[in-house]
């Protein structure tokens, strides 16, 4: 296993109700992912992704099982291992700039340096002149940029994405799933976004695991060319592919499976 | 009577209406501007509601008039209630020469004093203690019963039991005050820190701070809109309170001087203390909306 890479092994995490009774969200998940890898999480809601991801990034410690970051079990969080969240997570009573250098000056990097970088990265998300914005002065999509930089400001080794995208229109999402590959081709860092969304799932993931609910586990794995792909080819070509259109059409039936089955189940309960 | 519709057909019919006489019923809010004059539906919509400064205007003189009025035609016994000239009169008297002892200016001030010392007070150990409610269960066992006990009890009926601890001196307002203060500042603090979204603490953990960081860089700022707003009540509360406790108590103060003149029939200066009070009440609370939003720019927009 590489000094960087991730590693879940067995991984189960079961909620007691209050009121009596448990949720599997997790049942035995199990996978390796590769240093500079990019993988993202697609399924139904409730299959446990945000569970998933919480282990990862260290907030919630698994019922079973355990995951390892390098050397290390996961059992905190750590700037290693940065997140970007769906939103409202940034400060705002931070401006621009003061939130992408939230994490370097918290960590005592010196100030001079955090300018730098900041200008460096406002340059990198698209976001140059607007560092002494209120950030709730900008758009959905400026604050995901101003999200994934605060994440990358801090140089984590893996960066987890919970829906980062969701809440954002057709049009700038679009523009952020490039953005995003961009960044990863760049910056070589190791990558695991959740999403609903099939297309950018297969548009961003080398490699995609379809989740299904009732225990939460990994269904299926897809290995995809269109990440790799997407540094020369537009994303607007990639998506009109039949290679493409044949992928999205078998997850979307399978998840439509999935949500029949649940539908039912809660149906005869 | 001005006519409400006139005005504002005029104004939804052109983007811009050019002249004077528009522009002045716009600014003293008769006719509707900007994107309330386009809107059809505005019975219901709160916005619509807003931006009536004429019918204050009205309202506040159609009051003076009636005063006056009624002092030039002796509608009352100025026993029961004075005509304006007399309160004026009073007031220019009783700022240069004084009071019992003190200027206006000084028993203003002392009312003032005894608020900041006693507001400051309930802050200081108020706010921590919030802070101690929101972030630790045990703290949060201990205090909850006590600071919700406390909280119904208006500060007033404390005044026997402070007067019986620490005389009518200073002291004895003082905790009065503190006591207003330190329940609304702790229950505000509270809900301050209870309001953070769980995922900008888990952002903040993710970014590599540590529990002081968390504390002064995260929680602190995020809880300071809903401080500022227990500030404005326990503010107004305070006010209320030290005048109520002057008037029990005291040898100074805006409640002091009303009490001292209610007992000569004086009731010129009593009512000259009461429009003090209101407008003293007043110009604090616009102080610290100021204040609100110059300190405190992101309050609702996160
Ligand atoms: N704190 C919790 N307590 C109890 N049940 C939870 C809790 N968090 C999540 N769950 C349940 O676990 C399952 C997986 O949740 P989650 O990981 O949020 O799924 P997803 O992100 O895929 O929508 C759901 O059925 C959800 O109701
Ligand atoms: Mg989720």
């Amino acid at each position: 296993m590489n000094e960087a890479g991730l590693s879940v092994e067995q991984v189960s995490m079961i909620y007691e109700l209050p009121q009596g009774g448990r949720v599997e969200a997790l049942r035995d998940v199990s996978f390796q992912l590769d240093p500079g890898g990019i993988l993202t999480v697609l399924g139904p809601s409730g299959c446990g992704k945000t569970t998933l991801l919480n282990i990862l990034a260290g907030f919630l410690a698994p019922t079973g099982g355990q995951a390892t970051f390098g050397a290390h079990e996961i059992s905190a969080p750590a700037p290693e291992r940065g997140m970007v969240f769906q939103q409202g997570a940034l400060f705002e009573w931070l401006n621009v700039a003061e939130n992408i250098g939230f994490g370097p000056k918290m960590r005592g990097v010196p100030a001079g340096e955090t300018t730098a970088r900041v200008e460096h990265l406002l340059d990198t998300v698209g976001l140059q002149g607007f560092g002494d914005k209120a950030v709730y002065e900008l758009s959905g999509g400026m604050q995901q940029r101003v999200a994934l930089a605060r994440c990358l400001a801090n140089d984590p080794q893996l960066i987890l994405m919970d829906e980062p995208l969701g809440a954002l229109d057709a049009l700038t999402r679009e523009k952020m799933q490039s953005l995003i590959l961009k960044l990863w081709r760049d910056t070589g860092k190791t990558i695991i976004l959740i999403t609903h969304s099939v297309e950018e799932a297969l548009f961003l993931g080398q490699r995609l695991f379809v989740m299904a609910p009732r225990p939460g586990r990994i269904e299926r794995e897809y290995r995809l060319p269109f990440a790799a792909r997407g540094f020369d080819e537009s994303l607007r070509d990639i998506k009109a592919t039949p290679e493409f259109a044949g992928k999205r059409d078998e997850i979307l039936a399978m998840i439509w499976e999935m949500e029949e089955e649940i539908m039912g189940r809660t149906e005869s309960a | 009577m001005p006519d409400d519709s006139n005005p504002r057909s005029r104004a939804s019919g052109e983007p811009e209406p050019g002249g004077f006489i528009p522009a002045l019923l716009a600014r003293v809010g008769l006719s509707r501007t900007g994107e309330t004059a386009r809107k059809t539906v505005t019975f219901g919509d709160p916005s619509a509601a807003s931006g009536g400064r004429f019918w204050s205007i009205l309202s506040v003189s159609v009051l003076a008039a009636l005063w006056v009025l009624s002092s030039i035609y002796e509608w009352v016994n100025p026993i029961f209630w004075p005509a304006p000239g007399a309160v004026w009169d009073k007031f220019v008297e009783i700022s240069s020469e004084g009071y019992r002892n003190f200027t206006l200016w000084e028993h203003i001030g002392w009312s003032l004093y005894r608020i900041l010392m006693g507001f400051g007070l309930g802050c200081l150990v108020g706010i921590p203690l919030g802070f101690a409610m929101g972030l630790s269960r045990i703290m949060r066992g201990m205090f909850d019963p006590i600071v919700e006990f406390f909280r119904p009890i208006p500060p007033l009926a404390f005044i026997p039991l402070v007067i019986i601890w620490s005389g009518i001196g200073e002291r004895s307002k003082i905790l009065l005050l503190f006591l207003a203060a330190l329940w609304i500042m702790a229950i505000a603090a509270r809900a301050g820190v209870s309001s953070v979204k769980l995922s900008k603490i888990h952002a903040a953990y993710t970014l590599g701070v540590n529990r002081r960081q968390l504390l002064f860089r995260v929680i602190l700022p995020n809880a300071l809109p809903e401080i500022f707003t227990g500030m404005r009540v326990a503010m107004g509360v305070c006010w209320g309170t030290v005048v109520a406790a002057e008037l029990v108590a005291a040898e100074s103060g805006v409640g002091f001087m009303i009490m001292v003149a209610s007992t000569f029939l004086s009731t010129d200066i009593v009512v000259m203390g009461v429009i003090i009070i209101g407008v003293v009440g007043y110009g604090i609370d616009i102080l610290m909306r100021k204040l609100e939003a110059r300190l405190i720019p992101w309050k609702g927009k996160g």
